[in-house]
């Protein structure tokens, strides 16, 4: 191998430098430039030199070479979101093929709308499962936000009336606990969102739609507080603490919402979340903002790597791509932007609210995952807690705040599929809800294992799902049917995140 | 003989009823290599561990410059200037080489990282090491050798501005070659006046790098001294019986209770 014969050459002109032992201060002054700084290698050659033989000079590559390593990982068993893609294009066309209302505008609209509060949720659990853990509860936890969120909206702020004294203390006892808790880790966020909630029920806000989304927010903050403390500090395992919080929180809803209940989400603005639409102008500005922002920031950053001479991606795969974006976006746009009402008295058109919803917690996740300190110590701690610890990374800490993430997120989640239906009833986030959410973020890609995964793949596992769901309702399969290719699915996407470890574990070292 | 930069005063550590450390003392003098030997259980890794904070010791003292400091943690032994090559190596294998090299030290403003930087110092302490097997400082950890794992463990290890650096077992995995480098790494860096530990069960490459050998028996220090004072079969005589003639713990045989 070639590293030997270069490792020899340099073994030769090292020796030499080694010469007689100096502690003086000159060596200290080399020692400065050798421990840190391009000049680490004038003693021997110039910078530019020394990097160019150095064997990391693969900063860029041409299309060819980089489709070929692209195909070399996707062999060596990283496939992302590759198997999920390709899945969601068959069943496009499956789908399609099978039912003529599949592919109608309206179907398509209704479609998004259906599976947002699922992906959403998904979103949220990707950051529990990046480090390996599993939250079980977050289902019913969304449900506890949305059930409270249907109360503060149903009584006009008045919880204590609406919840009974006992049970109205005990949730407020509840929120300080979690306030507590979040503070003892410090885990700001949580700490400072759990607050809220219990301001705003304390204080008795009256109703009102941004408020209760707010509240529902805090609310799963607080649950997320007590989970991520029982995982992180108490340290039971998260399979444990979540299950028994599943059914917790199932009878928190119960309680809430009274046996048999329902709460109506009697207001306009609530409604629209997941039901309303962008106006046609809007629907463009959505897409010129999106389309224009993803251009932008890719571009830039792949230039400015280029300048830098960093590792870069050829330009022409990164054009490709962006270039995809874009018209696909434009086409999206356009078929949403068109009249898609099947009765001629009413307009439906488009771009439903749900779309930018998704898209900002997409770009907010990717961002906090991928360009922040706090995200790369999520990897760091999925991938290997112990050498995270000796980082000095606080893995506590961390552990805990992605169950705060994960459950507000799950509450965000809950707004969305309580709109869709437009109202809460006792089984709020019950049932599959869970398991769907996690089915979507593992279909999408997300390794069940830790370490492994992104925010996109909850909304390409999402879309998997959902197509499943509505497809095979088009086509009249009882419930029985849905449930069971579901979980086909799924136990196909986990196989294949099993495969894919087993052929990395299995690659050449 | 120059300044101790870093002084253990009996230390003591225990896991639940094993007593691993004995009152160890152990001095680290900044612009000498010292070597740290004994045999495997000996308490080595363990040593390496306290003085990098990640156990707590049950008690004794750490003296680092002449002040009597408390390590808490890896963040205040790094704050201090210590750097670890872990015999584990400590990397995780879902990141690339820069993620794992600038892991809980990412550079950056308000939390945002600063890619560019981290790559550029990256590329420049891997070219410096003459790291040439690799082909790029984005390749994931995982996809890496044994041996270009372990460089990259040194690497980060020595990317920053350090005092002390740890090595525990450095070259176990390297080649010959590889092996070369890192012991001309090492004097090197004692060169610059850092104090270097070197952990290693390779006589050769103590004698010829060390300036002092300290040797652990059954966790006590059963001798530190000048590498020039010393033979090999001492040295081995040492590590695996605790004394040899009239160095070493005086009952060696009471030390195995
Ligand atoms: N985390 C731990 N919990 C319990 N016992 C431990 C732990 N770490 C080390 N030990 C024990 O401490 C003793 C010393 O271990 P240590 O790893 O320090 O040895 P070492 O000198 O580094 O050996 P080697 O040359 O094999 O690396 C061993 O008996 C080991 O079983
Ligand atoms: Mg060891």
């Amino acid at each position: 191998m070639s590293d030997t014969s270069a490792g020899t050459a340099t073994t030769g002109d090292k020796n030499d430098e080694r010469g007689p032992a100096p502690t003086g201060g000159e060596a200290g002054a080399t020692a400065k430039n050798t421990a840190k700084g391009p000049d680490r290698s004038t003693d021997k050659a110039t910078p530019s030199a020394a990097i160019a033989d150095f064997g990391i000079d693969t900063t860029s590559q041409t299309t060819g070479e980089a489709l070929r390593a692209y195909v070399a990982r996707v062999r060596g068993g990283e496939f992302g979101s590759l198997p999920a893609l390709l899945g969601l294009v068959v069943l496009l066309v499956v789908f399609s093929a099978l039912s003529d209302s599949f592919l109608t505008l309206g179907n398509i609209a209704n479609l998004l709308a259906q599976g947002t509060g699922t992906t959403i949720i998904a979103m949220g659990l990707v950051f529990v499962l990046l480090l390996g853990e599993i939250d079980l509860s977050a289902g019913t936890a969304s449900g506890v936000t949305a059930s409270v969120m249907a109360l503060h909206l149903v009584r006009n702020g008045n919880l204590l009336s609406g919840m009974g004294t006992t049970v109205f203390y005990l949730f407020a006892a509840a929120l300080v606990v979690a306030v507590v808790l979040a503070l003892l880790l410090r885990v700001w966020i949580g700490a400072g969102l759990s607050a809220v909630a219990l301001v705003i029920v304390l204080a008795g806000v009256p109703a009102n739609p941004w408020v209760e989304m707010l509240l529902a927010l805090c609310v799963g903050a607080a649950i997320g507080c007590i989970t991520g403390f029982l995982v992180a500090k108490v340290g039971i395992p998260s399979f444990v603490v979540t299950l028994a919080l599943f059914l917790a929180w199932g009878g928190v809803v119960l309680q809430f919402i009274g046996e048999g209940g329902t709460l109506g989400l009697r207001n306009d603005v609530l409604f629209a979340v997941a039901n309303g639409n962008l106006s046609t102008a809007a629907s463009w500005a959505l897409f010129v903002v999106a389309a224009g922002g993803y251009a932008a920031v890719v571009l830039t950053r792949h230039f400015s790597r280029l300048r830098k001479g960093l590792v870069a991606q050829p330009t022409t795969l990164v054009a490709v791509r962006v270039g995809a974006v874009v018209v696909l976006g434009a086409a999206a746009t356009y078929l949403l932007t068109l009249n898609r009402s099947v009765s001629n008295v009413v307009t439906i058109s488009g771009v439903p609210y749900v779309v930018p919803i998704v898209l900002v917690l997409l770009v907010i996740g990717t961002f906090v995952l991928d360009r922040t300190r706090y995200g790369r110590h999520i990897y760091a701690v999925g991938g290997n807690k112990e050498a995270a610890r000796r980082a000095g990374i606080n893995v506590t800490q961390i552990r805990m705040s992605v169950f705060v993430i994960c459950s507000s997120v799950a509450a965000l989640g809950a707004i969305v599929y309580s709109s869709k239906v437009g109202s809460v009833d006792p089984n709020a986030g019950g049932g599959n809800t869970l398991l769907f959410a996690v089915g979507a973020a593992v279909i999408g890609g997300t390794s069940l294992f830790g370490g492994k995964g992104r925010i996109r793949d909850a909304v390409i596992g999402g879309a998997v799902l959902a197509i499943i769901q509505n497809g095979l309702g088009l086509l009249k399969q009882p419930a029985a049917v849905v449930s069971i290719v579901t979980g086909l699915v799924l136990l196909l996407a986990a196989s294949v995140d099993a495969l894919s470890r087993r052929r990395a574990a299995a690659a050449p070292r | 003989m120059s300044e101790p930069i870093l002084e253990l005063r009996g230390i003591n550590k225990s896991f639940g009823a094993v007593h691993v450390l004995h009152d160890v003392d152990f001095t680290v003098r900044a612009g000498e290599v010292t070597a740290l030997v004994g045999d495997n259980g000996a308490g080595k890794s363990t040593l390496v561990k306290c003085i990098a904070g990640i156990h707590p010791t049950d008690s004794g003292e750490v003296l680092f410059d002449g002040r009597q400091v408390s390590i808490h943690g890896p963040k205040d032994a790094a704050d201090l200037g210590i750097e670890v090559v872990y015999q584990d190596l400590a990397l995780c294998d879902n990141l690339d080489i820069v993620q794992n090299m600038f892991l809980g030290r990412e550079r950056g403003k308000a939390g945002v990282l600063d890619e560019a930087d981290m790559e550029q110092a990256a590329r420049r302490t891997l070219a410096s090491l003459s790291v040439r097997t690799v082909k790029s400082v984005r390749t994931p950890v995982a996809a890496l050798s044994g041996g270009q794992r372990q460089t990259v463990a040194i690497a980060k290890a020595v990317l920053w501005d350090s005092k002390v650096v740890l090595l525990d077992e450095p070259t176990a995995a390297l080649g010959v070659a590889q092996t070369r480098q890192v012991l001309d790494l090492v004097r090197r860096l004692a060169e610059q006046g850092l104090g270097v530990v070197l952990i290693s069960h390779n006589m050769n490459d103590v004698f010829e790098v060390a300036d002092r050998i300290a040797c652990l028996y059954l966790g006590r220090m059963a001798a530190e001294l000048p590498t020039k004072d010393v033979s090999h079969s001492q040295v081995v005589e040492l590590i695996t019986a605790g004394r040899s003639g009239d160095l070493g713990i005086a009952r060696p045989d009471m030390a195995a209770v």
